[in-house]
């Protein structure tokens, strides 16, 4: 790479499970990043160091590891905050993963145990997706719909992978009160347009979500800048362990909604009849949190900005550059997605005529150990847009390499002897 | 190296070539079936008839080679044979696919089914192989009802 301090082969020695080898010697070539990313020596360390020196419940134990759990815990909240340009460290919910912060926004609409009119929803309401989302950010919204006599509405997907915002002011009304889209999609890796999107919502008085699941892992995400009313992102996409996510929104709105799941820690008093709650983040964090998984959050991010943003997505554009020139010498190869590496991400989904998916990820991987997912990575409704059941998807991130890339080309064009 | 012993020359051949392939006229019953993790689907029509004899066995469908390999082995061997002998060898092939690759397949039942014997190592292939055998078995039920 061109770039003077992003060294990809140190990198890649930060992350112990890169040099494994895989049964009959063959390395491991990890091309699946975009499902969910390894995990570096910092993160392990710090969770294993938290579980043998520090390890006890947080929030509600006296003793002196109670007060180190409590303290690294929250210690782990204001790095995420910095990490995404959070304006108040208060504005960050830990969540399970990225799909429970948007139900978290989801359960807040058409809720009788809220009153803010912003979240009042019901039949002439209307919500907005839009039809390159992930299921994350599909069927809550289904699920809402259905429970309030809401419509649900999407914004169609252009032939190049695209945003169609054609019927954008058609689409986003005084009805709609929430529009929720991906900010990097999964399948295509376009990037979205927030800001002429953000425009009308604010023209009309709808509230704005982004499922930045696959942008916080792979570029600079600030919130503020974004200007967006929620952000969810998940934290095993970006190095961090599974089991823990994040749910940003602006402090004034979470204080309008009505908590998300009743329990311990949520609570400021209880009676037998009824409760008062504690103020945010913890009203929306019931019960003992994935304590371990939010401080390896932390270590992940510390890991993340070490490296820097700047660099990750640099190094990430060049793989995708490459990517798109290697795989577009494959005899008939089809990229679903934006052909060019402008406002996109280094996650590469494609069909080969005549060869289906499973076929190709299968050969991969026992062949060349090329790990790649196939299927429609949880976007069934986008492959139906595109006339197809299921595509192979590449993804990098920041430490992959070209010769990686090679090895996949490589083994296409094996693939294409096999069934060819 | 395993992908070899998953990817048997016969199936590949089926694959290129279908045996049978293509929704014929007449039939008894018709069924749809889908592998919801892969989108693998195949249409099939079963016609029987008299003495549990199967006239035809006729399929459309789309989806990995070993799914589509399983619907042209499938429809040579049912399409010519009875009701209780095509159901004896759904029986053994279900048996050989669920057997995680420790079950000694019986050649005798199975004819050129053996060769998916291979899949059976791979958990999240098994529902492509049995894909067109549900369905079969399911289609010959309507069928006879
Ligand atoms: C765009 C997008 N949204 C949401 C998710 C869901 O993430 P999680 O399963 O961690 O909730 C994913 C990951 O699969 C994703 O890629």
């Amino acid at each position: 790479m061109t770039h003077s301090m992003f060294d990809v082969e140190r990198i890649r020695k930060d992350f112990p499970i890169l040099s494994r080898e895989l049964p009959g010697d063959r390395p491991l070539v990890y091309l699946d990043s975009g499902n969910s990313s390894q995990k570096p020596s910092l993160v392990i360390n710090t969770m294993r160091d938290h579980l043998e020196q520090h390890y006890s419940n947080v929030g509600r134990a006296l003793h002196v590891l109670g007060s180190e759990s409590t303290e690294a815990y929250e210690g782990a909240r204001d790095k995420v905050a910095a990490f995404v340009g959070a304006p108040d460290r208060d504005e960050v919910i830990f969540t399970k993963n990225a799909t429970e912060a948007i139900n978290l926004v989801a359960y807040a609409f058409g809720n009788p145990t809220g009153t803010d009119e912003r979240f009042r929803l019901g039949p002439g309401d209307e919500i907005l997706v839009s039809e390159m989302e992930h299921h994350s950010n599909i069927v809550p919204w289904q699920l809402l719909a259905q429970r309030t006599g809401a419509t649900l509405r999407w914004f169609p997907v252009t032939d190049e992978g695209r945003l169609d915002l054609s019927g954008l002011d058609e689409l986003l009304n005084e009805r709609t009160k929430i529009v929720s889209i991906v900010h990097q999609s999964n399948v295509l890796g376009t990037v979205n347009p927030v800001a002429e999107v953000l425009a009308r919502a604010r023209q009309t008085g709808a509230l704005m979500m982004l499922d930045a699941s696959q942008s916080v892992p792979h570029r600079a995400v600030d919130v503020a800048a974004l200007g967006v009313d929620f952000v969810a992102f998940t934290g095993h996409k970006m190095v961090g362990p599974s089991g823990i996510g994040v749910l940003w929104g602006r402090r004034e709105l979470l204080e309008a909604m009505p908590p998300f799941l009743g329990g311990g820690e949520m609570i400021e008093a209880v009676w037998m009849d009824r409760s008062t709650y504690a103020p945010v983040p913890h009203k929306f964090e019931a019960g003992t949190p994935p304590i371990v998984e939010a401080i390896g959050l932390g270590a992940a991010v510390d890991y993340l900005t070490g490296i820097g943003m700047a660099d990750v997505m640099q190094h990430e554009h060049d793989l995708t550059v490459y990517g798109l020139q290697a795989l577009g010498e494959v005899p008939g190869l089809r990229i679903i997605g934006p052909e060019t590496a402008e406002e996109r991400g280094g996650t590469l989904s494609f069909t080969i005529p005549g060869i289906h998916p499973h076929d190709v990820g299968q050969i991969l991987d026992d062949r060349f150990g090329v790990a790649v997912r196939v299927g429609h990575h949880c976007a069934r409704p986008l492959h139906l847009r595109f006339g197809i059941p299921a595509t192979t998807r590449a993804s990098f991130y920041l430490y992959n390499t070209t010769d990686e890339i090679d090895a996949l080309v490589r083994g296409l064009h094996h693939v294409q002897k096999v069934f060819g | 190296m395993i992908a070899e012993s998953l990817y048997q020359e016969l199936i590949l051949e089926h694959y290129k070539h279908p045996q049978g392939r293509g929704l014929r006229e007449p039939y008894d019953a018709e069924v749809h079936h889908v592998n919801p993790t892969c989108g693998d689907e195949v249409t099939m029509r079963v016609k029987l008839g008299d003495g549990g004899k199967v006239e035809d066995v006729s399929y459309d469908g789309q989806g990995c080679s070993i799914s589509q390999a399983a619907a042209s082995v499938l429809h040579e061997l049912t399409t010519g044979s009875t009701v209780s002998q095509s159901l004896a060898v759904v029986d053994e092939f279900t048996r050989l696919m669920q057997g995680r690759g420790q079950v000694e397949a019986d050649e005798d039942v199975l004819g050129d089914a053996v060769a998916f014997a291979g899949v059976a190592k791979y958990p999240a292939r098994v529902k492509c192989a049995l894909l067109a055998w549900m369905a079969y078995k399911d289609a010959v039920v309507r069928s006879s009802a």
